[in-house]
């Protein structure tokens, strides 16, 4: 089981240091609400001094990269060698190979042994500083100080909160279609530190992050009796959630992280209850004879999206948290299921079958304003990145081969493939880390 | 909760897992990649009397452990049933058995539906099976969803043999 704690990241941080006041009007932004932006282009240099400083600016720089918002520039074209970076840069080298913003950096190691970064990010056309801090950590986590650099970076341009400084559980898989196995790993967003986190034949589905806890929610045949367990990141310890008389599957914590809502498959019906982790108490908020599940909380905790075949084909629905009138939203052609709301609560992300493809889109939660960011033989299972900007989720090629992750921003137009080792499904995105 | 609490106790897992059972399954699941109903004894190779009679593999061969669906459907096909009478005339002979229902479903479902699915096909197996003089006791039910396809490929006549209701025999008597 777990060897190490995950999440013991202590970036000994808390000492965020702001290193020069931010200047009142930057001119580099990115409005991310305008779909298909044209990528920034910037400018992120080696932090001083030698190996760790490049690793660093190379993993900000991937980040950047990723999110399809900023167009790293090719070191090869920078003229200017930073060679202080706490003085102001060239200003007029970085505009000729139109870089509008630049990043300069330093990693030094503290007489402790903790590794102090710091970096600048710097507004070219404007001529100033626009945002500078500092962090400390052991150096073992040095990639998590180059996804918190590159959140600062990613918020200071757009405004909004990063996700870089994030986790991905999921389910990876191994062996032929035929014995797959499968477990559960956990890894950073980029698909670095992958890790296993059981290693048992029992087949295990679902993984899902405690917004709140280093603990996840996830399904187990463990025993022949598939069942919702959870699982402390920390300690490797598990239990069943709850003592109920048939399978419970398709888990999800509540926004508080006080309960678990799941279905349980009783007889050909399977409907929708929540434990609550501290009392213990089960509530069942539907009762049909369909198949009710994939149920997802919206962040306030006030609603709850799910599917149900109710209907004759599975579509979406939402109640109130605490049940009763149940409401479908999704009336396209095709059906509709795996729910999941953002988590800023503005929109909806489902899996869509329809004319023999599976696809992922997202809609509002009133059901309006449909659209499909990808298509394909088989994608499924969408998950948020904790700005609601990004999703991942796993795709299936025809044949014997394995599904493999791959994430994809609300334009529809950033699709990237997350490298992990085998095959991986059921990507669940982490909040941010603290 | 206090009834669910009563129906769990009475479904308490009653067959001990059998090596030789599931030896003969993953052998069946091999079997199943030559893209056939793998109900007659030609595609495991063996002459229907090499059979124990009363045996797993007798069961398995001769009366033919498995069932299929159609497209999102739970309904008891006609050449379900007549595999279905087979089972229950055969379990009726050999009483000791108490057995397993397992169902799946095919990939072209989203994961958390199929084990849903793959429950509900179970259940009209067992129904199936139950109202046939099988007393209901004697029936677990399991469902693996897709995860466990016996057929790799990228076509309907593979995806048709993934949906099916496997029955396993377990318990005394083995």
């Amino acid at each position: 089981m777990l060897k190490r704690n995950p999440f013991r990241f202590l970036i000994a941080l808390a000492t965020m240091v702001t290193l020069m006041i931010a200047p009142a009007h930057a001119r580099v932004e990115i409005n991310i609400n305008k779909g298909n932006v044209e990528p920034l282009p910037i400018a992120v240099t080696d932090f001083l001094q030698g190996e760790l400083g490049q690793k660093i600016s190379d993993v900000v720089a991937a980040d950047l990269k990723r999110s399809g918002l900023f167009a790293p520039i090719a070191k090869t074209a920078f003229i200017e060698k930073i060679t202080n970076p706490d003085a102001a840069p060239r200003f007029e080298d970085w505009k000729v190979i139109n870089a509008q913003a630049l990043v300069t950096g330093r990693v030094t190691q503290e007489g402790d042994g903790r590794l102090k970064a710091e970096f600048r990010l710097w507004d070219s056309f404007a001529g100033q500083q626009m945002a500078g801090q500092q962090f400390f950590t052991q150096p073992e986590n040095w990639r998590r100080v180059a996804h918190i650099i590159a959140d600062a970076i990613y918020e200071q341009i757009t405004g909004e909160k990063g996700y870089f400084d994030t986790r991905i559980v999921y389910v990876a898989e191994s062996g032929p279609k035929t014995a797959r196995k499968r477990q559960l790993a956990i890894m950073d967003q980029d698909g670095a530190n992958a890790r296993g986190i059981t290693n048992s034949n029992d087949i295990v589905l679902t993984p899902r992050f405690s917004p709140n806890k280093q603990e996840i929610t996830y399904m187990s045949f463990e025993g022949n009796e598939p069942r919702v367990y959870l699982l402390q990141l920390e300690t490797g310890q598990r239990e069943v959630v709850g003592n109920f008389p048939g399978m419970t599957f398709a888990p999800r914590f509540s926004p508080d992280g006080q309960r678990v809502i799941m279905s349980l498959q009783q007889d050909g019906n399977a409907n929708i209850y929540t434990m609550d982790l501290r009392s213990r108490t089960t509530t069942r908020l539907t009762s049909t004879a369909a198949i009710d599940t994939s149920p997802s909380y919206s962040p306030d905790g006030g609603q709850i999206v799910f599917e149900s075949d109710r209907g004759g084909r599975q579509q979406l629905y939402v109640m109130s948290a605490s049940g009763g009138e149940q409401n479908r939203i999704s009336f396209g052609d095709g059906s509709y299921s795996t729910p999941v709301w953002s988590p800023r609560g503005d929109l909806i992300a489902f899996t869509k079958q329809s004319g023999g493809k599976f696809s992922i889109g997202v809609m509002k939660p009133d059901g309006s304003g449909e659209r499909i960011l990808t298509t394909g033989f088989h994608n499924e299972g969408p998950t948020w990145a904790p700005n609601g900007r990004v999703l991942m989720f796993f795709r299936q090629n025809s044949g014997a081969g394995g599904p493999q992750l791959y994430s994809i921003d609300l334009t529809g137009y950033n699709e990237q493939l997350v490298q992990t080792k085998g095959f991986a499904s059921d990507p669940a995105w982490s909040p941010l880390l603290e | 909760m206090s009834r669910i609490h009563a129906q769990a106790a009475g479904r308490m897992q009653s067959i001990a897992r059998n090596p030789i059972m599931i030896a003969l399954f993953a052998s069946l699941a091999l079997a199943a990649c030559a893209k056939k109903p793998m109900n007659s004894a030609g595609d495991l190779g063996l002459g229907a009397n090499a059979a124990t009679p009363g045996s797993t593999q007798d069961f398995t061969v001769n009366v033919g452990d498995r069932i299929f669906f159609d497209t999102d459907s739970t309904s008891i096909r006609a050449d379900a049933q007549a595999t279905l009478d087979r089972q229950a005339q055969w379990l009726a002979k050999y009483p000791n058995y108490a057995i397993t229902v397992e169902g799946h479903a095919d990939e072209r479902g989203t994961r958390e539906y199929n084990l849903a699915l793959g429950a509900r096909r179970a259940a009209s197996t067992k129904e199936y099976l139950s109202s046939r003089g099988i007393p209901a006791s004697k029936i677990k039910t399991i469902s693996y969803g897709k995860e466990k396809p016996v057929a790799v490929c990228d076509d309907i006549s593979c995806w048709s043999q993934n949906r099916r209701a496997v029955t396993v025999l377990g318990g005394a008597g083995m």
